[in-house]
């Protein structure tokens, strides 16, 4: 039943859109948006990888361990480090589970949950609103392994993406932000006033080999992977152990994974 | 026609160097904000849009609100209607002019503007936003220009210009749609996830530019001889009435569905804005303002008595005005960033500079605005001497 109306709605939506061919936002209807399920991904949708991760909170034991990470991220990617909150810029951060899971806190929760800090970052959707919004394609998700990029020398700054992206993923230069980088890395380009930026999946290291900077730095508790191969270490965890992602229910196919349980995973 | 701008009397240029000079003082704002960056604003990594982005989709209704005259008068030959409707042509054209602007001074990189048009995006509703506002913005130029100019020399206007006419209609309501669209289709920020988004801004859009328009059609009574009509300022009265009735109407809807609902995401955005959220409550001022004169104006409306009055009928039309300019020129793009996506509230007031710059753009506006219509009122009574 369901696979005759997939089909149906493939056949229909190819024959009324094929003046319009390859808009993506019309592409989400016709390969499984209108069949919207948020546990399914388009079969197919994607010959390449899905590069995704697995946070660990548990494995998280102390804030140095936080800061290690973030720091890892921030220091490379010269991140500026601005005191006022307004003008903050941040790739790779903590908040609690009430502001990361908005709704789902319950005042009976175990308390070490409540207080416990997790990692956000941006989510590398599978169905980016923050790509589909931007009016000159300098945010754009790479075909080969589905990391949410950015241009920094094609966005004109209209922070259409920042209103689009349901994760506060994204930061804006409100001014230079160079007077704010504490140790230039000469290696990885600065940005200028008046554009946004946010987590790259380190694009720059994995073209090395690489495994993402904060991966590296957080001793095991961020694991990094392909979703597409099932022989994957983030598809081992996720196939034995309980994991949630923020905000599912939009239908945006997060691509970060929380595991909160305390237990060592295979 | 435009040499007719070049003459005036002594409160003319009067006018017009209080609005250059205004101009320059937002100009030169505008340049430390280029020199500096946007951080001279009260914009926020949270509240990542503000006065700008409000103040350009409160126009986009002004500017729609022509088809207000353009249905009655070529659809269904309201005659009445002969005189004003160039006044409301020309008012979306400065409507027109101040949204652009206002997108332009709130681009972090505004040199790469024309990246819009060399790498054209169609899944992004900006794209499309810019192809209906340049749109519409050339077809009142156009047609204005046109049909004024056959009035000039005693003439109906040329055939071609009908069908841009007809054609200006569904355009208007679709500079608004697509505006609406801006906000209504954006996951995650449930204060503009609704569908009756566009049918609101709509709304408000037919109040709000048709009370502008008979108060701007006062203005021009009071200080020249061109007369668009009692009559015609009464009618369009009538659909400020009607229009200003739907959008409170739609306001109640919105209201209805998220304290009814009781879902927390819902009434978030609105608790903000009318009694203050987490210790924030920057708009919660405003917000009443515009809810006690929107009440005012339904009252001054909806008797026939106080419509008739122009005394009591101008009125209305400031507080209709001022009600939605608030509404949509603050509440309801601020409203939808606080609280934030991670349910942290921060707070947003625009900064002096911002407002300076924000005032220049009214400026502008005003500038073309005051231009156009000294040349009607030029043309006009050149017309009628001619006559007699």
């Amino acid at each position: 039943m369901s696979m005759d109306r997939r089909d149906f709605l493939k056949l229909a939506g190819a024959s009324t859109l094929v003046g319009l061919g390859g808009l993506s936002v019309f592409d989400g209807f016709v390969k499984d948006g209108a069949l919207a399920s948020q546990a399914h991904t388009a079969p197919g949708a994607s010959a390449g990888k899905r590069l995704a991760m697995v946070i660990d909170v548990s494995k998280f034991k102390s804030p140095d361990d936080y800061k290690r990470v973030s720091y890892a991220c921030h220091s490379i990617h010269n991140v500026p480090s601005i005191d006022n909150l307004k003008h903050e810029i941040k790739w790779i951060w903590t908040d609690t589970y009430e502001h990361v899971f908005p709704g789902q806190a319950d005042q009976y929760m175990a308390e070490n949950i409540m207080r416990l800090p997790f990692p956000v970052l941006c989510n590398h959707c599978a169905k980016p609103p923050c790509v589909r919004v931007c009016p000159t394609k300098a945010t754009f998700k790479r075909k080969s392994d589905g990391v949410v990029m950015m241009d920094y020398h094609r966005c004109i700054g209209c922070r259409f993406c920042m209103a689009a992206c349901p994760f506060g993923a994204r930061s804006f230069n409100w001014t230079d932000p160079r007077p704010y980088i504490r140790k230039l890395n000469t290696s990885f380009p600065t940005r200028t006033k008046g554009v946004v930026e946010k987590c790259n999946f380190c694009a720059e290291r994995l073209s090395a080999g690489l495994q993402p900077a904060c991966v590296e730095a957080s001793n095991g508790a961020l694991v990094f992977g392909d979703l597409h191969d099932p022989s994957s270490e983030v598809r081992e965890i996720l196939s034995s152990r309980y994991a949630i992602r923020r905000k599912p229910n939009l239908g945006t196919g997060p691509s970060i994974y929380y595991v909160i349980g305390g237990n060592e995973h295979a | 026609m435009l040499e007719k701008a070049l003459t005036g009397n002594r409160g003319y240029w009067v006018w017009i160097f209080i609005l250059l000079a205004i101009i320059g003082v937002g100009f030169i704002n505008y340049l430390e904000q280029f020199k500096t960056g946007l951080g001279i604003t009260g914009m926020s990594r949270d509240v990542s849009w503000g006065f700008y982005i409000a103040q350009f989709t409160f126009l986009v209704g002004v500017a729609a609100s022509a088809v207000m005259l353009v249905i009655p008068y070529y659809l269904h030959n309201f005659k009445k209607f002969g005189k004003i409707i160039i006044l409301g042509e020309f008012l979306a054209v400065s409507a027109v002019s101040m949204c652009i602007l206002f997108i332009f001074v709130d681009l972090g990189q505004p040199t790469r503007i024309l990246n819009v048009m060399l790498h054209p995006t169609p899944n992004s509703i900006l794209f499309w936003d810019m192809i209906v506002l340049n749109g519409y913005l050339f077809l009142n130029i156009i047609i204005g220009w046109t049909t004024l100019g056959a009035d000039r020399k005693g003439l109906p206007a040329p055939k071609w210009v009908k069908p841009l006419i007809y054609l200006s209609i569904p355009w208007a309501v679709s500079i608004h749609t697509v505006t609406a669209f801006l906000y209504a289709g954006l996951p995650g920020r449930e204060f503009w996830l609704t569908a009756i988004m566009a049918a609101r801004f709509l709304a408000s859009a037919f109040a709000a530019g048709p009370a502008l328009l008979i108060l701007l059609c006062f203005i021009v009574r009071k200080y020249t001889r061109f007369d668009p009509g009692k009559e015609a300022i009464q009618a369009v009265g009538k659909i400020v009435a009607y229009a200003m009735i739907a959008n409170v109407f739609f306001l109640g809807l919105e209201f209805f569905t998220a304290f009814y609902s009781q879902i927390p995401g819902h009434m978030h955005s609105f608790v903000y804005l009318y009694v203050g959220l987490g210790g924030h409550s920057e708009l919660v001022f405003l917000m009443w303002i515009s809810a006690i004169f929107s009440v005012v104006s339904l009252i001054l409306l909806i008797f026939p008595k106080l419509r008739q009055n122009e005394r009591t009928l101008s009125m209305a039309c400031v507080t209709v005005f001022i009600a939605l300019w608030i509404d949509k020129g603050f509440g309801l793009v601020i409203g939808g960033f606080v609280p934030n996506p991670l349910e942290r509230v921060t707070g947003y007031f625009p900064t002096a500079p911002e407002l300076l710059i924000s005032l220049g753009v009214w400026a502008v506006g005003f500038l073309v605005l005051t231009v156009l219509y000294k040349v009607v009122v030029s043309v006009t009574q050149e017309a009628t001497t001619l006559e007699h």
